[in-house]
């Protein structure tokens, strides 16, 4: 079945999150700003209206709060959905995330399931003052017990918001705030199976070097292809889509093929997600390799203010300079 | 509501006697002869099972204890308040009231021993098993009591945590969350003057239920060691949630008379004439006494509570020795609900690093 239209990628999660609402009435939307409002990024606008108070819930102004009460819903046995409103104001409910959430499972000898989802806005690029542009899913990819995703295009936003939301397992879900208005075609009668939540995505085949990124990175290493096709050199793009699992099987292939490796993330690359990935590819296809594994990410620096940021963003010049460092090498 | 902070209520003073309150007295006028020598019989083999496991683990069979002594009267009874459907979102000290909850006192041990992180399913027992971050249930407890509401159920919840507690920004944010969706749940505070070295004058300059004016709950301060008057505030507040009138807080005034866990040295920061003042108070002492004035008291009674006692001591004791170990491989066990390759991946390598040890001397 087919139903596809073309939407901005916030519509799109606005219409999974319509359609997890619906299949569900277990599944809960909680969160700051979220009802009347819609979210201040709109997200969840005209659910409240249309499911109630009962179901699209305005909370206190509290993250701890917010996935301390979401614990003892899921115990309860509700699927609470919780709205982080931008992704520096997740810390303080780390503690709620990191030692309750992503543990009552394992602690619990597998007798209290955390079916949460944690939606988080997240990156730079839209000239936000401090705090509102970081990238702080590296954190959680490192604590287990959580899930960790993030979508990178409409189709993708509609449907792994759904299978998120109908995990078992509490997940981490990142959106790209500002790609929230780009637009996508979207099947919304895709059937909830239709991809595995947990596998990459070969974006673009190529043969002489492999582009990965993730989230908001996924459209400028897109872009970057594009470039590097017009230079005659062939780039194989992956959206990595899951942080934690990561689908290694993919990654590997790729490499095994091309024998080139660039990670892209908006995250500082010490100890990021990159880091994790190349040390993975080092050791199942060393002798594949023709160059070392480069990253091209945020600098070891706290996020700058918005008049830098172009600066600190990785963007397609900085990822072709790394593609002549990989082909130098 | 109850307004007047600065006397804890009390049904039975220290000397055993009943003393009348307007509004509580008849809240457990149920209480005959024989249920109050059953609440006695909670209070001793409470106490029992919480000195055999200090001993258990000065023994080198726990790596830890957190003892209760002290407060027996606070758990007894309010747990006994409870209705079966009513849930338990527990601190780390509340053997007591898992005791009454109905769970074996070797199950709580596994935990305190190294091993299970949780000595038993708190679905089943609708009780939560420690929680060691300090604070971080009462926020369960909210969102579980939110969701019975959401449920349109009849029943409610309640949430232990200490003075320190008091302190910790979830235990403030509970307080707003529950007030603000009038969630059925009851916040008790077992106030026991101390969070492991620090007096309550440190967390708190005003008393523990004055607080819950601010939020707009109803609070009641009672005498935490004196199991009559904790019945009668924990049946008046569960009611009151039951009832759809929003969460409550009662602040149990009590004493640890131990240490903080079997690590600490209280001697080192309170003086041992508190001790001593609060000894006079002891939980258990009140009512024997008056069990002793009505002529409740004779051979055969103490014979059948001792006896109990001694019965669940032994069989702690023989439960905490005879533990089944976890095996290496369960590791890897519930970390997620659903299948996870790094899991497994490692799960795999584990397993066969470990028979690389097979026959071996290992």
């Amino acid at each position: 079945m087919n139903n596809t239209t073309t939407l901005p990628l916030g519509k799109a999660l606005n219409a999974g999150l319509r359609r997890a609402l619906e299949d569900d009435s277990k599944v809960l939307l909680m969160g700051e700003d979220i009802g009347k409002l819609g979210g201040v990024f709109r997200i969840t606008d005209g659910l409240q209206k249309d499911f109630g108070e009962h179901r699209v819930i305005d909370t206190p102004l509290a993250e701890s709060g917010i996935l301390g009460t979401a614990v003892g819903l899921a115990m309860r046995g509700y699927r609470p959905v919780c709205e982080i409103q931008f992704d520096g104001f997740i810390y303080p409910a780390f503690d709620q995330i990191v030692s309750q959430v992503a543990k009552l499972h394992y602690r619990t000898g597998g007798n209290v399931t955390m079916p949460i989802t944690i939606r988080v806005p997240y990156g730079g690029g839209i000239g936000a003052i401090e705090h509102h542009s970081e990238s702080p899913e590296g954190y959680f990819a490192q604590t287990a017990g959580l899930r960790v995703v993030t979508c990178s295009n409409p189709a993708d936003a509609h449907l792994m918001i759904r299978q998120a939301i109908a995990s078992d397992d509490p997940v981490l879900f990142f959106e790209p705030k500002r790609r929230y208005w780009e637009k996508g075609d979207v099947n919304l009668a895709a059937p909830i199976d239709s991809y595995p939540l947990h596998k990459a995505r070969v974006m673009v085949s190529g043969t002489d070097a492999t582009l990965l990124a993730y989230g908001p990175m996924v459209t400028t290493a897109l872009r970057a292809a594009e470039v590097a096709a017009d230079e005659g050199i062939s780039l194989e793009v992956i959206d990595l889509r899951s942080l934690s699992p990561l689908d290694m099987n993919t990654i590997e292939s790729s490499v095994r093929k091309t024998g080139r490796l660039i990670v892209t993330h908006e995250a500082p690359v010490f100890l990021g997600i990159g880091a994790e990935i190349a040390a993975r590819v080092t050791e199942r296809c060393f002798y594949h390799l023709e160059a070392p594994v480069l990253r091209v990410g945020g600098f070891t620096i706290p996020y700058p203010p918005a008049k830098l940021e172009e600066h600190f963003l990785p963007d397609v010049d900085r990822i072709l300079d790394a593609l002549d460092r990989s082909f130098a090498a | 509501m109850i307004e007047n902070h600065d006397h804890p209520i009390q049904l039975l003073n220290a000397e055993g006697e009943r003393v009348h309150h307007a509004m509580f007295s008849e809240l457990v006028a149920d209480i005959d002869d024989r249920r109050l020598q059953d609440l006695y019989e909670d209070l001793v083999v409470v106490r029992r099972v919480d000195s055999e496991a200090t001993a258990l683990q000065r023994q080198g069979e726990l790596g830890l204890w957190a003892p209760l002594l002290g407060q027996e009267a606070a758990q007894v009874g309010s747990a006994r308040a409870l209705a079966d459907d009513d849930f338990v979102f527990a601190s780390y000290r509340e053997h007591g009231v898992a005791y009454c909850k109905g769970v074996d006192p070797t199950q709580m041990l596994r935990f305190w021993r190294g091993s299970t992180h949780s000595g038993w399913n708190p679905l089943e027992y609708r009780m939560t098993t420690p929680a060691i971050i300090v604070g971080s249930q009462a926020l369960h407890a909210t969102g579980y009591a939110l969701g019975m509401k959401l449920d349109g159920s009849a029943s409610a919840v309640i949430t232990y945590f200490g003075d320190g507690a008091v302190s910790q920004g979830d235990i403030s944010e509970a307080f707003g969350f529950a007030a603000s969706f009038q969630a059925p749940v009851v916040l008790f505070c077992q106030n026991n003057q101390w969070a492991i070295s620090e007096p309550v004058s440190l967390q708190t300059q005003v008393s523990i239920a004055q607080r819950a004016r601010g939020f707009g709950m109803p609070s009641i301060r009672v005498d935490g060691n004196d199991v009559l008057a904790v019945l009668a505030a924990t049946r008046h507040s569960m009611t009151h949630a039951r009832e759809g009138n929003g969460p409550m807080l009662i602040e149990a005034v009590t004493y640890r008379m131990g240490p903080h866990t079997t690590s600490d040295d209280p001697s080192r920061y309170r003086p041992a004439e508190l001790d001593d003042e609060w000894k006079l108070k002891d939980p258990l002492d009140r009512v024997h006494k008056h069990l002793e004035r009505e002529g409740l008291i004779n051979d055969e009674f103490l014979a059948r509570v001792s006896d109990r006692a001694d019965r669940t001591a032994a069989d702690l004791r023989r439960g905490c020795l005879e533990t089944v170990e976890p095996a290496p491989m369960t590791l890897f066990d519930n970390v997620y609900a659903d299948e996870h390759p790094l899991v497994s991946e490692e799960r795999e390598q584990f397993s066969q690093y470990l028979a690389g040890f097979e026959g071996s001397a290992r």
